[in-house]
């Protein structure tokens, strides 16, 4: 028994009506305008809702604005201690889920990643207030582990009761002298996704982190690498590859990274942004304040990978690292073309659906893009517009009640620190030849016309579109995951990646390939049905008849 | 039982006047509880003699979770039982939760059982409607009656009429009703008269015009309720009065509140009119 029969040629008008019908009209309406048919047109892109509010009712993908905070931007430091002020479930059910990796890295090996700190709110600091419990568990915090720095997360009650967290932090980072303590008003409600987080976890990074360093750091090609999470060892994978370039990365924001990382990312002498979406705050802030200029670049897929390093051989435009990076693209790309070569046969004209992060779902359609297979449909859980259709619509995006929520900090030159790593000069003949600086053109250009391009989907509009497009592989989240699988699709998850990785880089994409090999050719979905429901005729009968 | 709340503007004397009113019921020898739902825990002072209790939070803060009912609950005046929920410092935590938390204490250790044979349970609730905790009260039936305590100043018929849409909203999933206003004079010009043509148009009935008289001071300063202070004053008779119109009240509404407008109105056709 094969699979059901694939529609032979399915309408993109046709798929986002079905998707739309059984809505009421006001939903559809506001649906309607977060579904969009690509046109794949040369120079501008259709216009896409994204960063609204979820309507009621809907089984959102997406997270709160305190995982974004805590669980995407903070969660994979390993030696910044992460207390989280609230309710014990809110710390119990952000830990540990992301798979963000550490090599242990800090100055005496701490790892508190695999720690959950809480102050476990209870009733009655609710009533009363929970700034003394607080302050008694960042001593305790102290006196256990003696950290550089802990980072203190607002869950929502806290916001509700007016608990100042800020000064409390404060007052124990006066009163500790060696331990920075800071605080981040990401209470769950405060924005219309995890991205509201990300961005409240970027301001504080940089306001009580980022230039603190007095360590110099005299490596001759100095990176940061911004959005990269180190889930699955990805960021372990891209680090041996650079390091293997002779290119030094200052700073991870933040997979893997440590608080000295933070501290010193003002020294880098380039930006480079793998998730436009959670970390852009930062590359435009690290830029303003102490001049260094930021690139877009994607190390997911060995071709991207490879067009990353050269970009960051032309900026630095040193003739002995060009040489440098086309030597070790030499050397890592047989490997991945053998793996390529042994998978194509099986995998090419497969199809994918991603639906995931601020970026994943653009940047991983170019492995698939390497397998020969189509991702037919896409989209961001939480991604803005320029996500979508690139940062020249920026100018346009309209401020809304929710985005002004999230505090906006206004960044100066430093009077001592800043100093443009590049003269105007070089910037306009790098330009010339077709660099890129501050670049990104979002993830309608990149897929093909007639793709679905659908803007927090939730969880009816999967199960639509698996059943109405029937594709080989459907990459999400753990919400998704056990839903789409009931339907007899094969499923990956891009946030965790299930127990896989890494998928970054070279050795990344060879893992990659196999992986997805293995699921879309797995004939473990043709056996979804029990034979009596393949076969009811099945009859029987009693013995004593 | 009969389970009472009382509303009002901040400062208009809740306190005082149920206390006041609490004291003339148990002269007729009702047996009354009542709950301060105030964080400054002062509902129940004169009651108690100036006795200031340990409140409900404050116990829960302290023993935990092993709390008895006297504990929590003191013998006051004429047999009564006073109760404070106690709350926050101003400007922390969330005052509105702890009445929620003491509410549900005294029902849990069993303070309405029917073997405590009370005829009323009283709650003095702190100033005007502003959040789900001080609504509390007048949620899942714990008041069935409501007073709101109001004068003929504009602020305290705003403040009641508010109380009212609050009350309105409650009445629609549930059992409360209003029992009616009780005027508690501030000495303005027209105020018996536009009391009870607001209390009309609110559906209800000024159940009680309470006048002003310095005994009520005199009496605060001494610790005391009137009635106890020095039962044979004039003042003391008027809260008898207002306990047996309660005691006797039998109209029960669902209100229905006003328009600013026609308060507006209702202030210059009584009160600005004139001068």
């Amino acid at each position: 028994m094969g699979k059901a029969q694939k529609l032979v040629q399915w309408s993109p008008t046709d798929i986002k009506a079905k998707m739309l019908e059984k809505y009421p009209p006001k939903v559809a309406r506001k649906r309607s305008k977060q579904i969009l048919i690509n046109e794949a047109m040369e120079n501008t892109t259709p216009e896409i809702t994204a960063n609204v509010r979820t309507i009621p009712g809907i089984i959102t993908m997406r997270g709160c604005t305190y995982a974004g905070c805590k669980g995407v931007i903070m969660g994979p430091t390993s030696d910044i201690v992460n207390l989280v002020h609230g309710p014990i479930g809110c710390s119990f059910y952000a830990w540990l889920t992301r798979r963000n990796q550490s090599s242990y890295t800090g100055e005496n090996n701490e790892n508190f990643i695999t720690y959950c700190m809480s102050t476990d709110m209870q009733d009655s600091d609710i009533i009363f207030g929970g700034e003394k419990k607080l302050a008694a568990a960042i001593q305790e915090a102290y006196d256990l582990f003696h950290p550089k720095g802990i980072a203190v997360f607002a869950t929502c009650p806290v916001g509700l009761i007016g608990d100042d967290i800020h000064a409390v932090a404060k007052k124990m980072k006066e009163k500790f002298g060696d331990c920075n303590v800071f605080a981040f008003s990401c209470e769950g409600y405060k924005g219309v996704s995890q991205s509201a987080g990300h961005h409240i976890a970027n301001n504080q990074v940089f306001t009580h982190l980022v230039g603190k360093s007095t360590t110099e750091k005299t490596d001759k090609y100095k990176i940061n690498l911004l959005g990269e999470y180190n889930i699955g060892g990805d960021g372990f994978e891209i680090d041996r590859i650079l390091k293997k370039c002779g290119i030094t990365n200052i700073a991870t924001f933040s997979g893997n990274s440590t608080y000295d990382q933070f501290a010193s990312a003002n020294q880098a002498d380039l930006s480079c942004v793998m998730c436009h979406r959670s970390i852009n705050y930062v590359a435009d802030m690290l830029e303003t304040k102490y001049g260094i200029p930021w690139i877009k670049v994607n190390f997911i897929g060995a071709e991207a990978t490879a067009k990353s390093l050269r970009k960051i051989a032309t900026y630095f435009g040193d003739q002995d690292l060009i040489d440098k990076v086309e030597a070790v693209i030499a050397e890592e790309m047989p490997a991945v073309d053998a793996a390529v070569k042994d998978v194509l046969p099986r995998t090419t004209g497969k199809t994918a659906m991603i639906f995931v992060g601020g970026s994943r779902a653009h940047h991983y359609q170019e492995l698939f893009k390497e397998m020969g297979m189509k991702t037919i449909s896409a989209g961001y859980e939480f991604a803005h517009r320029d996500d979508y259709e690139g940062r020249q619509i920026i100018p346009d995006l309209k401020v809304d009640a929710d985005s002004r929520n999230i505090e906006e900090i206004e960044v100066e030159p430093d009077p001592v620190l800043f100093k443009p790593r590049k003269t105007e000069a070089e910037i306009e003949a790098l330009e010339k030849a077709g660099f890129a600086f501050k670049d990104y053109e979002g993830i309608i250009p990149d897929m093909e016309k007639d793709t679905l391009i659908v803007d927090d989907l939730n969880q009816y509009e999967a199960e639509k579109l698996v059943e109405l497009m029937k594709p080989d592989l459907f990459c999400a989240g753990i919400k998704e995951k056990f839903s789409i699988q009931k339907l007899g699709i094969p499923m990956k998850q891009l946030h965790s990646y299930d127990s896989g990785g890494p998928y970054a880089g070279f050795v990344g994409a060879i893992n990659f390939y196999n992986e997805i090999d293995r699921l879309v050719n797995s004939r473990v979905w043709s056996y979804m049905k029990a034979p009596w429901q393949e076969n009811p005729e099945l009859s029987a009968t009693y013995v004593w008849e | 039982m009969r389970k009472v709340a009382i509303y009002g503007k901040g400062g208009i004397g809740k306190s005082t006047t149920t206390q006041n009113t609490v004291a003339g019921l148990a002269e007729m020898g009702r047996k009354v509880m009542v709950v301060g739902c105030d964080p400054k825990a002062d509902s129940t002072r004169l009651l108690l003699g100036g006795l200031a209790q340990k409140s409900v939070l404050d116990t829960l803060r302290e023993e935990g979770e092993d709390v008895e009912l006297d504990d929590i609950r003191k013998a006051a005046y004429g047999g009564t039982w006073a109760v404070e929920s106690g709350g926050p410092e101003p400007g922390v935590g969330c005052a509105g939760r702890g009445i929620i938390t003491s509410i549900n204490m005294l029902e849990s250790l069993g303070a309405y059982e029917e073997s405590e044979g009370l005829d009323y349970a009283f709650y003095d609730v702190l100033g005007d409607v502003v959040c789900g905790g001080f609504a509390m009260p007048i949620r899942d039936g714990k008041a069935e009656e409501i007073y709101i305590v109001c004068s003929g100043e504009m602020m305290a018929m705003y403040a009641a009429n508010n109380i009212c849409k609050g009350i309105m909203k409650f009445a629609q999933s549930g059992s409360v009703r209003l029992g009616g206003l009780i005027c508690n004079s501030r000495n303005v010009d027209n105020e018996k008269e536009m009391i009870e043509e607001l209390a009309k148009k609110l559906g209800t009935q000024m159940i009680y015009f309470v006048p002003r008289d310095n005994d009520v001071q005199r009496a605060e300063i001494n610790r005391k309720t009137v009635i106890e202070w020095n039962p044979e004053v004039p003042q003391a008779d008027e809260y008898r009065g207002l306990a047996k119109a309660i005691d006797e009240n039998k109209m029960f509404v669902v209100p229905t509140p006003l328009e600013i407008e026609e308060l507006e109105q209702l202030l210059l056709d009584y009160g600005l009119m004139e001068a």
